[in-house]
């Protein structure tokens, strides 16, 4: 059990930054540029952390925890997702539950600390992200209960397996839809295109960046962190259910460290190929992702 | 009409011949010359210097049909009422020159400081401030929403980007935009000030940074009034190479707002390769000059740089493989439905709107007023038959990046055209004295839009008031309106797709 823990999260902290700079090194190939090295965000983060903080004098406690709960709450939700061949340390039947709203925790401690600063732009961004959080939750649960009724398991562990079924049953059908929700899911957890853009300078734009502006050094770096190891266990839940089927474990680990390699890739595609969406255009997409989802869950109910 | 007095772009007007008319006759003349489809160019004030601390205002207008530049006067003052209630295109000017002289404006509804500064004759100025004091840039009334809901977001003057400094106040409600102020003067060199008195040796470094994208714009325009006041005229090949350099500030510049749009919505390839393609058409002005914003090219009289026939085609075949990249990254741009979702209908301008605050240049054309300096003033290289309407009538963000990629098209084909074989002619000839106690108008359309300055000589043929101005002057105004009711997160690629000067409108 200890072992297993370990073994888990070597795997977490020692591949979470790689995924960030493949999805980097995408877009600059595809924009023309050299781009940088792939392991940027691992160099960034040791110099943040050898920094000193600034810690604005209008700030309370709050404003030190959200960087922390933002950290620990991946770490924490890593030990129930299983990373393909590697079973979760830890699994019992309705964790799915824990899993979305330990989210949802870590969520609320960066809202409270950006509002925490008393800035007019942190606030907007607290709005934005609640509102947001808002329309994404239907999504997760409904997936989760589509892929809890395939597998016949209420554990992570239990659903997120190997896709046996063929693409033109309607499980086959429902899975591949609650995979596209997963994917859109990916996309607005982890403040990428189209709904955020983790690049931009623009304070009155972000949603996500914005509230992390008063953060600095070790602060900064666990946000960054907490960040990468969230787009890593989104993007493993995906590769979870997309792993081809094989009992080599080495094989096994193999592939499955392909199909993560891919969706970063696909990651990286994504932003290249398309536009923000207006904000105001967000919550329709996010309403029609929920839609989807419920398609899906129909396709086994019926 | 006998009250007003007619001269062409880069003309030449003894003041002793423009009529002084009563302040009524002066509105009622503006106002039916506005609706007759003319434009507010310019209006400045000019201390009479009798001791009576009285001013005569001037008015330029532009009417287009005609390609004929109006200029009327009033009689001095040392009172006046405020014309902005029936003429609402003066607004800023009466704000400016309430500013400059310490003059207030009866019955101005936003009667507000623009820059901040001292009252050149010293003294009170128009809002009683203290006069040993520097006025503190910004430091004003802002407009203001109540109400429990109604947050206000204060951006600047500091920036997150490396842009200049402006202050820009919103009165929000959620995420929609009630009311945005934009406070600017922090760029203020009083340009205009140092001009009193000359035109001396630096002075043209100095024009040439009033706004430093618009070196080439703002340089032609003044050495035109010089050359109007000197009554001569440059060789056709100095026009050309003014037109080349005038076309290639705009290309670098057009190109440069069409990458920095892409960025702004996360459109990374036009981003990447618009960012690159700004850069080749500035080496293409190094290669003409040695400056990449063509510092030191234009001069009263001509200008220092000649390009001979292998330079010329060195160009051509530069331009040939950056124009084929441009329209490749700008194709993209226009035909990715994402970005069009993004940019259409955001951070529209009425055409109403638009009119009434005497939109110029790529923002006025975007809201389908169709004005261009080229077009019905063209000089020399641009003759009339030309240069087409470049418009669009949507007055969002897409019809200002639409009006830009026409731009970049058609001045592609003119530099095509030009860049092939230049007419004689001697560079630079040397500039005879001013003419004493006249008044010289010229406008160049610059890449943002028309670019005017009008020189006033006193008996010695000295400056004895110089005016300046760029087009962010009149489309600030066009930005805040964009916003109204607009999204809050919207305004970047707002201003972005205006990206208007602030040092121009600074001076």
């Amino acid at each position: 059990m200890i072992f297993s823990i370990f073994f888990h999260l070597l795997i977490l902290f020692g591949l979470a930054p790689l995924l960030a700079g493949i999805i980097a090194r995408v877009k600059a190939k595809i924009g023309g540029r050299q781009g940088q090295p792939l392991l940027q965000l691992y160099w960034d983060l040791g110099k943040l952390f050898r920094k000193r903080m600034v810690i604005s004098t209008t700030t309370t406690w709050v404003f030190r925890a959200g960087p922390l709960v933002g950290f620990v709450v991946p770490v924490m939700i890593s030990l129930l997702v299983p990373f393909g061949p590697v079973a979760a340390p830890i699994s019992f039947s309705g964790d799915l539950v824990l899993f979305a709203y330990l989210l949802a925790l870590a969520r609320f401690f960066t809202v409270l600390a950006a509002l925490d600063t008393g800035s007019s732009f942190e606030g907007m961004g607290a709005a934005r992200e609640a509102t947001f959080a808002i329309l994404i939750e239907p999504t997760i649960f409904v997936v989760f209960i589509v892929l809890a009724r395939l597998a016949g398991d209420f554990s992570l562990n239990g659903m997120f397996v190997p896709v046996k079924a063929g693409f033109n049953t309607p499980a086959g059908i429902a899975t591949t839809l609650a995979i596209i929700c997963l994917f859109i899911v990916m996309l607005a957890e982890n403040c990428r295109i189209p709904f955020d853009d983790p690049n931009t300078h623009l304070e009155l734009t972000m949603i996500h960046e914005v509230m992390v502006l008063d953060h600095s050094g070790p602060d900064l770096a666990l946000i960054l962190y907490g960040a990468a190891m969230k787009l890593m266990i989104s993007a493993i839940l995906i590769a979870d259910l997309l792993r081809p089927v094989t009992a080599d474990p080495l094989l096994g680990s193999l592939s499955f460290l392909v199909v993560l390699i891919i969706l970063a890739i696909m990651v990286g595609l994504v932003e290249s190929a398309m536009a923000r969406l207006r904000l105001i255009r967000i919550p329709q997409l996010l309403v029609g992702t929920t839609l989807l989802s419920f398609f899906a869950l129909i396709m086994l109910l019926r | 009409m006998s009250a007003t007095s007619v001269c062409k772009n880069g003309g030449i007007l003894p003041l002793a011949t423009i009529p002084r008319l009563t302040s009524a006759e002066f509105a009622a003349l503006i106002k039916t010359r506005l609706t007759e489809g003319a434009r507010l160019a310019a209006c400045l004030a000019v201390p009479e210097g009798d001791g009576d601390a009285s001013f005569t205002l001037y008015a330029v207008l532009a009417d287009d049909q005609g390609g004929d530049l109006l200029v009327v006067a009033q009689k001095p003052q040392r009172q006046f009422d405020s014309l902005t209630p029936t003429i609402s295109h003066v607004h800023l000017f009466e704000r400016e020159i309430g500013e400059q002289y310490g003059v207030k404006f009866a019955g101005h509804p936003w009667f507000k400081p623009v820059r901040f500064h001292a009252p050149w004759p010293g003294g009170s100025d128009g809002w009683d401030r203290d006069p040993e004091i520097h006025p503190l840039v910004g430091d004003m009334d802002y407009f203001t929403v109540e109400g429990e809901e109604i947050h206000e977001v204060g951006v600047g003057p500091v920036h997150a980007g490396v842009i200049e400094p402006g202050h820009f106040r919103f009165q929000c409600y959620g995420e929609q935009v009630l009311h945005l102020e934009i406070s600017l003067g922090y760029q203020h060199r009083g340009i205009e000030k140092m001009l009193l008195g000359g035109p001396w040796p630096r002075t043209a470094m100095q024009i040439e940074t009033m706004a430093g994208d618009t070196t080439i714009g703002h340089m032609s325009a003044y050495s035109m009034v010089l050359e109007g006041l000197a009554g001569m005229a440059i060789s056709p090949r100095a026009r050309a190479l003014r037109a080349i350099a005038l076309e290639l500030e705009r290309l670098a510049n057009h190109v440069g707002d069409i990458g920095a749009l892409a960025a702004d919505i996360g459109f990374l390839p036009t981003s990447a390769y618009c960012g690159r393609l700004r850069g080749d058409y500035l080496n293409l002005s190094a290669q003409l000059c040695g400056s990449r914003f063509g510092r030191g090219l234009v001069r009263p009289g001509g200008v220092l740089f000649d390009a001979d026939k292998a330079l010329l085609t060195k160009m051509r075949q530069t331009l040939e493989a950056v124009a084929r990249n441009t329209r490749g990254a700008i194709e993209l741009f226009f035909s990715t439905p994402s970005v069009l979702a993004r940019l259409e209908g955001t951070g529209r301008v009425t055409a109403r709107d638009a009119y009434y605050l005497g939109l110029v240049g790529v923002a006025g054309r975007a809201c389908g007023i169709d004005a261009d300096v080229r077009r019905y003033h063209g000089t020399g290289s641009y003759l009339p038959d030309e240069i087409p309407a470049m418009i669009e009538e949507g007055g969002d963000v897409l019809a200002r990046a639409q009006v830009r990629r026409q731009e970049i098209e058609h001045s592609l084909e003119f530099l095509n055209l030009h860049l092939s074989e230049l007419p004689a002619g001697e560079l630079r000839q040397v500039l005879p004295p001013l003419a004493p106690g006249c008044l010289a108008v010229a406008m160049v359309e610059g890449w943002r839009g028309p670019v005017t300055h009008v020189g006033l000589t006193d008996a010695d043929g000295r400056f004895v008031r110089y005016k300046a101005v760029d087009p962010s002057f009149f489309n600030w105004s066009g930005l805040a309106l964009a916003l109204r009711d607009g999204q809050i997160s919207d305004f970047p690629l707002c201003n972005k797709s205006f990206n208007l000067s602030y040092c121009g409108f600074d001076l």
